[in-house]
């Protein structure tokens, strides 16, 4: 059997999982080949919901274009704007006042606890259990809230510009937060009685899905799927940008390679994202929210990088200027499209009805692959 | 010795699906503490917040004046093409001629509501509003013109 795996032989079958697969708050569609109950092979199709994101960007100034990337990875869009605005200073060389760095620095936390706080959810739901959904979006309404508030919107902020961010905080923005923080803390059990101790959840995890430190590393992996290989890759803790290489936060590593593993670290990342969010809270520094740049941007001519860590991995940015006002050739770096690739190599010789708990593990969202 | 390991999983299984239930029924007696939110129908009541990002609008103020130049820093800050400005001159009562607003072209269906065009407006004159109920049966009433009918700039602004 196994040194069937991956070739297709007589008793195969072909089945088709999506395009509309709840499993992925997207459209993704998986050929998988399957001889009774064990997968020998999938084939992911993409370009449902390619908008060719890389190629509008090239007609939008480099004010304009930031918008467009809340749409690709749309759970972390603060992150991927923050990604974009990070590339531009880094063209312009402009300093970014303090205010604006912490002010930063906590959006990107709080997107990225709302962000694994949907994936427990959608994960719990794709293995059969509905109740922790609705658990989970309970306080990734507040941090809604919170967003809504201060940025104006709820999903694509568009709240990072090039010198700093749009608006200032708003008034409550401090006390809701340490309200969110206090009921965080006091809802946290709950993740652990309701799903992360649950035996028969923990079977359904437990040896599925392995990924091998040295695959994740080939396969381009980032992120939780490669930190639940035990694979350092945070780009916070190894390329510190804005104020992190001043804050006290643990890199989660998990040895387990398993689904299990991959879950447990998007658990704890949430308690670390908690603990910078804590110490930046009651220090946010007077000043400005934006420094003084040009109404027309202009990058200078040459090659700008810039890799920040989201909710699912590393997103990098990359700008070709020739030194006008709109970029010659922009590339992101999506960390779905990597993490979506190993899930071939994972899911060989497991069973059809594990899929499901591997995919969830990955945290796909399609938008990001798609671009 | 398989028997027994079966046995203790299936009792260790049986246990924590106490321990979610007992959360469950927590919840279950607990109505209080459970938050479901309704679809906001009290429209007239509803506050959202001032920042909340539902739909560009023009300031109007009692005398029917707005403040738009007609400079057209908005239309060049969208991204999409969202805005578009005609601009007609008025001919002052010394007999210069003076650009001005005529219409203030709005297609809501291609804003995403980035905000960059407010942030742009050198005087202030058009803000977000915070309407959420976009839906109409034609595609038409999508384009809006903002600028009230014969309204004019507002003494002062430049």
């Amino acid at each position: 059997m196994i040194e069937e795996i991956g070739r297709t032989t007589e008793g195969d079958v072909m089945i088709n999982v999506g395009p509309q697969h709840p499993a992925t708050h997207g459209v993704l569609h998986l050929v998988i080949t399957i001889n009774g109950e064990t997968i020998k092979k999938v084939e992911p199709h993409l370009g449902f919901i390619h908008r060719s994101i890389e190629k509008m960007c090239e007609s939008l100034s480099y004010r304009q274009f930031i918008y467009v990337t809340s749409r690709m990875d749309y759970l972390s869009s603060h992150i991927n704007n923050h990604a974009c605005a990070l590339c531009v200073e880094k063209g312009l060389q402009v300093e970014i006042p303090s205010r604006a760095q912490v002010i930063r620095v906590l959006m990107d936390e709080l997107t990225r606890i709302a962000s694994h706080e949907l994936w427990w959810g959608a994960m719990a739901m794709d293995l059969g259990a509905f109740t922790p959904f609705f658990h989970a979006f309970r306080e990734r309404e507040s941090i809604n809230d919170i967003m809504e508030e201060t940025c104006g919107a709820r999903l694509t902020m568009n709240y990072m510009v090039p010198g700093g961010v749009m608006q200032d905080i708003h008034p409550n923005f401090q006390r809701r937060v340490k309200d969110f923080i206090r009921l965080y803390k006091s809802k946290v059990n709950e993740y652990d009685e309701l799903v992360t101790g649950n035996i028969i959840f923990q079977n359904r995890m437990k040896g599925v899905g392995y990924l091998s430190p040295e695959d994740a590393i080939s396969y381009g992996c980032t992120g939780p799927p490669a930190r639940g290989s035990g694979v350092s890759c945070d780009i916070r803790k190894l390329y510190p940008y804005e104020i992190y290489d001043q804050l006290e936060f643990d890199e989660i590593l998990e040895t387990g390679g398993d689904s299990f593993a991959r879950y447990m670290v998007r658990v704890r990342e949430m308690n670390q994202s908690i603990r910078i969010i804590e110490q930046l809270i009651d220090n946010i520094p007077e000043g400005d929210f934006q420094a003084k740049t040009k109404a027309v941007l202009k990058l200078p001519k040459g090659e700008f990088y810039q890799r920040v860590e989201t909710a699912r991995g590393e997103f990098g940015v990359y700008i070709v200027s020739e030194g006008g006002t709109t970029p010659y050739r922009i590339k992101f770096r999506s960390p779905g499209f990597s993490n979506l690739s190993a899930l071939d190599h994972m899911v060989r010789g497991s069973k059809l009805g594990d899929l499901v708990a591997m995919m969830g593990t990955l945290d796909l969202v399609i938008p990001d692959i798609d671009r | 010795m398989f028997i027994v390991k079966y046995i203790k999983e299936v009792f260790s299984g049986l246990k924590s699906l106490a321990i979610g239930l007992r959360l469950t029924l927590y919840y279950f007696t607990h109505h209080k503490e459970i938050i479901t939110q309704q679809y906001p129908d009290n429209r007239e009541t509803l506050n959202l917040p001032e920042r909340f990002k539902g739909e560009v609008v023009m300031l109007h103020d009692e005398n029917n004046e707005h403040a738009c130049t007609g400079c057209t820093a908005c239309e060049l800050a969208c991204p999409n093409g969202t805005i578009k400005i005609i601009t007609k001159f008025d001919i002052a009562t010394d007999g210069k001629k003076k650009k001005a607003l005529d219409k203030f072209v709005y297609h809501l269906e291609l804003c995403t509501m980035c905000n960059l065009c407010i942030v742009a407006c050198p005087t202030d004159a058009i803000k977000m509003a915070q309407t959420f109920e976009h839906s109409v049966y034609d595609r038409s009433e999508l384009t809006k013109i903002l600028n009230k009918p014969g309204s004019e700039i507002r003494e002062g602004v430049e």
